[in-house]
């Protein structure tokens, strides 16, 4: 084993003789960065989309006639306290307690559902008073914008789901603390975005 | 109640929607038709499927992923090619009142799909293809950061090609120009599923390209070997790294932009229409926000291979490494600055065109940086004009060309005379042919030895080249000079005779090129035949430079037995000059990634639901999702994803190549 390339003082060193082992899931966080940040782009162009269209009404409804800000109030703290609770979550899993985590994620999972459903009573009741996405430019870049949103929430909470049932099989292994700390870039870049929703359509909405 | 069932089952698929009408649809359906089952039969009848399967298919190999990528672009490059050139005989003799042989109809698809296909599925894999085989080898890592990722994104790429190919026989492509423009894309005049096929086709192949860009991010960022800091990294590593950023940061906008046109197709909405709101010169500028990096994406990691070419075959280190690197990021932050030079007759005013003139105009001094690096790099130096090197050569005497055109576009008054013109047309063409295309060449004649083991026959290698440049030259330049005269772009018939003759000239220097992609692909069958005299033991055939060439052609799983520790941007060099010496014994076991068919299965559930879209069967969209969603999930409780090659099989592949340098030594 001592006969290969590397030998004492001035010889230059070319391998290591020891397997370099890239650690299991090394590139994990950043890729998933990478990937979070090429979702954020996708944001970026339906705010674009809608910071163009915005005020296009086509003679219909505006802003004003349509948002409900204490409803939207209500919804932006029911994401707000989901993300403190994922914390919790990741706190107790950093102690290793597997049942407190299940149940902060249990509970986030509810304050997700929450939001979800404060929203889709918010769209069938645009959608009852005639504000269609096809009602106008306005209303297709509104619509999109925050569905686009609640379908990421939707994902997340699947996602939040399958990891449960992953934790509850193997426990808080690596890969499992790995995967619950995607989930929780994931969760707080969705409140991230929200707040941009919350400021930029329902606050300057009421503004304009 | 049958005709209601028999709507539910197909959507608005019917027998009308096959091509039975076009009689040259109909004859191509019958030759692939022929090919295909031919093809199928001979796997069949040789046993191949088990081996194709085990060792190709699912494969987490980076080296086999980058070959298969490879076979993908070729395949369809020959598509690709029978579009141009049936646009070249159309035009060139629907003169005089004739009519040509195509109609509008299927003229209008043919350009449409030459462009889609050339850039998404040709070039694109190429690229994709190159980078995959070649970084990790050049980084010395075992494979890339998320091998499985690797796997998956490929298949969503062949899957987005099968889309494309399969709207040729059933239903149709878009008739829209390759950007698929709205209002014309938009379901009132466009209501068949050509441009749902557009679209499906490019999401579907989209999130392979997204995924594939990550990874090679990653890969470049965290699986370097030891003592390769970024500024030792070999040029072609650090184009790549450049495109894969361009490739993250730009292939979202192009997601979001088709889902909005998606979205007005489907749904109604009123992103891109006339009324209601609706602005179509917004997906103009979005699309060119993806567009303008994409064309960059192509050519950022070819400046990469001539960088090494140059380099290995004037047998002297590239000159100002530093700049190259250093023009290469300038070129990957400005080439998001200059989207809006794609349609200053859009109107944005004086200030707005001038703008984007002016950063335009300035990309070409990092380019030119490049140029002059190269030339410093060739003078003085010992110049063999093997393949590679005869492509590079010819690569920087095109390439300055449609760099110069490119400026004098990037005028916005010369713009207003010829925006959409043949001009624009043989200016594109001059960069992607004469530099992505000569490029990818240049590549595929370098590292071929490096993935087989033996070199490509430099004869029809040289037919090929000739053909091609000779070809480029003829076909291209006689449309810098209609688009002078004012001709515009996609035209299928004309009304001035006068205008032939330049029409014919293009007609043959396309046939040129039909012999040149003849040639290469004689020059594999041949290379491939005369392997055993064309054959390269030492695993370093062109005295290289960089780290791929210390390992054994075709390298090992593994790559390298030991992780190699690097000194210098030349590392291979820098250990050749110092008396490198092979390891011998001390072999330890290697942890792999294990192969998986999920990436096979999740791409065989998108096309399927990119279909049920395409042909509104929503049962078939339904059902692919949640199979989709179900084996994505089911793909997550699989832990085990990797194992050991056992220290015995390292020291019996490493034993066989040490006997065969030795014998190589001997015969020497």
């Amino acid at each position: 084993m001592a006969s290969t390339a590397i030998t004492a003082g001035a010889e230059p060193v070319f391998h290591l003789e020891e397997e370099h082992a890239h650690a299991e899931g090394g590139s994990t966080m950043l890729g998933f960065w990478l990937y979070l940040m090429s979702d954020c782009l996708i944001f970026a162009m339906l705010f674009a989309a809608y910071g163009v269209l915005g005020g296009n009404y086509a003679a219909g409804p505006a802003p004003k006639d349509l948002f409900d800000l204490g409803l939207v109030a209500v919804n932006t703290t029911m994401l707000l306290l989901s993300s403190i609770t994922y914390g919790f979550a990741m706190l107790t899993m950093d102690k290793g307690r597997v049942a407190a985590t299940q149940g902060w994620l249990a509970v986030t999972m509810l304050f997700g559902l929450a939001f979800l459903s404060i929203e889709l009573y918010e769209f069938a009741h645009l959608i009852h008073e005639g504000a269609t996405p096809q009602r106008s430019a306005f209303l297709s870049s509104f619509f999109t914008l925050v569905g686009t949103h609640g379908l990421h929430v939707t994902f997340g909470i699947v996602w939040m789901v399958t990891l449960m049932v992953q934790v509850a099989r193997h426990g808080l292994i690596e890969a499992n603390r790995r995967r619950l700390m995607c989930l929780s870039m994931f969760w707080h870049f969705l409140d991230v975005v929200w707040i941009g929703v919350f400021t930029f359509v329902y606050l300057m909405g009421m503004l304009r | 109640m049958p005709e209601t069932l028999t709507k539910f089952i197909f959507g608005r698929l019917t027998l009308e929607s096959l091509p039975l009408h076009e009689p040259i649809v109909v004859a191509t359906f019958i030759a692939v038709a022929l090919g295909g089952l031919a093809l199928l039969g001979a796997v069949t009848y040789f046993r191949l499927w088990g081996y194709l399967w085990r060792e190709w298919f699912t494969s987490v190999d980076h080296k086999k992923i980058g070959i298969m990528y490879m076979v993908l672009g070729l395949v369809m490059l020959l598509r690709g090619f029978s579009d141009a050139i049936m646009m070249r005989l159309q035009q060139a003799i629907a003169f005089n009142g004739s009519e040509g042989y195509l109609n509008a109809h299927h003229y209008d698809q043919i350009f449409t799909a030459h462009g889609v296909i050339m850039i998404f599925f040709v070039a694109m894999p190429f690229v994709t293809g190159l980078m995959n085989f070649v970084v990790p080898l050049q980084i010395g890592a075992r494979d890339v950061s998320f091998p499985f990722l690797n796997n998956f994104s490929f298949w969503m790429t062949v899957g987005g090609a099968v889309l494309v190919m399969a709207s040729l026989f059933v239903g149709e492509f878009a008739r829209t120009g390759w950007l698929a423009y709205p209002p014309l894309s938009g379901i009132g005049y466009s209501p068949d599923v050509g441009v749902d096929y557009y679209i499906w086709a490019l999401q579907v192949a989209g999130v392979g390209t997204t995924l594939s860009g990550i990874n090679l991010i990653c890969t470049i960022i965290k699986m370097r070997a030891p003592g390769m800091t970024m500024m030792r990294m070999p040029v072609f590593t650090w184009t790549s790294l450049c495109t894969n950023v361009l490739i993250v940061a730009s292939f979202p906008v192009l997601t979001a932009v088709l889902t909005l046109l998606a979205l007005d197709r489907y749904v109604g909405t009123n992103f891109f229409t006339n009324d209601f709101g609706g602005n179509p010169m917004m997906y103009v500028n979005l699309i060119w926000i993806w567009g303008h990096p994409e064309v960059y994406i192509l050519i950022l990691p070819l400046f990469g291979v001539f960088s090494e070419v140059t380099s290995t075959f004037s047998g002297k280190r590239l000159f100002g490494y530093t700049s190259m690197v250093y023009a290469t990021v300038v070129i990957t932050i400005l080439s998001y600055l200059v989207w809006l030079h794609h349609f200053f007759t859009m109107g944005s005013g004086a200030s707005v065109n001038s703008f984007f003139g002016i950063t335009t105009m300035i990309i070409s001094i990092p380019t030119g940086a490049k140029m002059f690096n190269w030339l410093f790099t060739m003078y003085r130096g010992r110049i063999r004009f093997e393949l590679p090197m005869m492509w590079t050569v010819a690569f920087m005497l095109t390439f300055v060309v449609g760099g110069m055109t490119g400026v004098l576009l990037a005028v916005p008054p010369a713009d207003f005379v010829l925006h959409n013109s043949l001009f624009l047309i043989a200016h594109f063409h001059n960069v992607i042919i004469g530099g992505v295309l000569f490029g990818l060449f240049a590549g595929i004649a370098y590292w071929w030895p490096k993935a087989f083991g033996f070199k490509l026959d430099p004869f029809w290698g040289k037919v090929s080249f000739w053909c091609w440049v000779v070809g480029f030259w003829f076909a291209f330049m006689p449309l810098y000079i209609l688009g002078l005269m004012g001709v515009t772009r996609r035209v299928r018939v004309f009304d001035d005779p006068s205008l032939q003759i330049w029409f014919v000239i293009a007609g043959f220097g396309a046939f040129l090129i039909a012999l040149g992609i003849l040639s290469f692909l004689i020059q594999i069958g041949v290379s491939i035949m005369r392997r055993e005299q064309l054959r390269d033991t030492t695993g370093d055939p062109w005295d290289a430079r960089t780290l791929e060439w210390a390992t054994s052609s075709p390298p090992p799983a593994y790559n390298f037995a030991f992780t190699p520790v690097i000194r210098d941007n030349d590392a291979w060099w820098d250990m050749k000059k110092a008396g490198y010496k092979r390891p011998l014994s001390g072999f330890k076991p290697i942890h792999m990634p294990s192969n998986t068919g999920t990436g096979v299965v999740l791409a065989v559930f998108s096309v399927a639901l990119g279909f049920g879209l395409i042909w509104y069967m929503w049962w078939l969209a339904a059902l692919s999702f949640v199979c989709l969603i179900a084996t994505a999930i089911g793909h997550t409780f699989n832990y085990h994803r990797d194992f050991d090659i056992p220290a015995a099989e390292v020291t019996q592949t490493e034993e066989a190549r040490t006997t065969l340098l030795a014998a190589q030594g001997a015969g020497a």
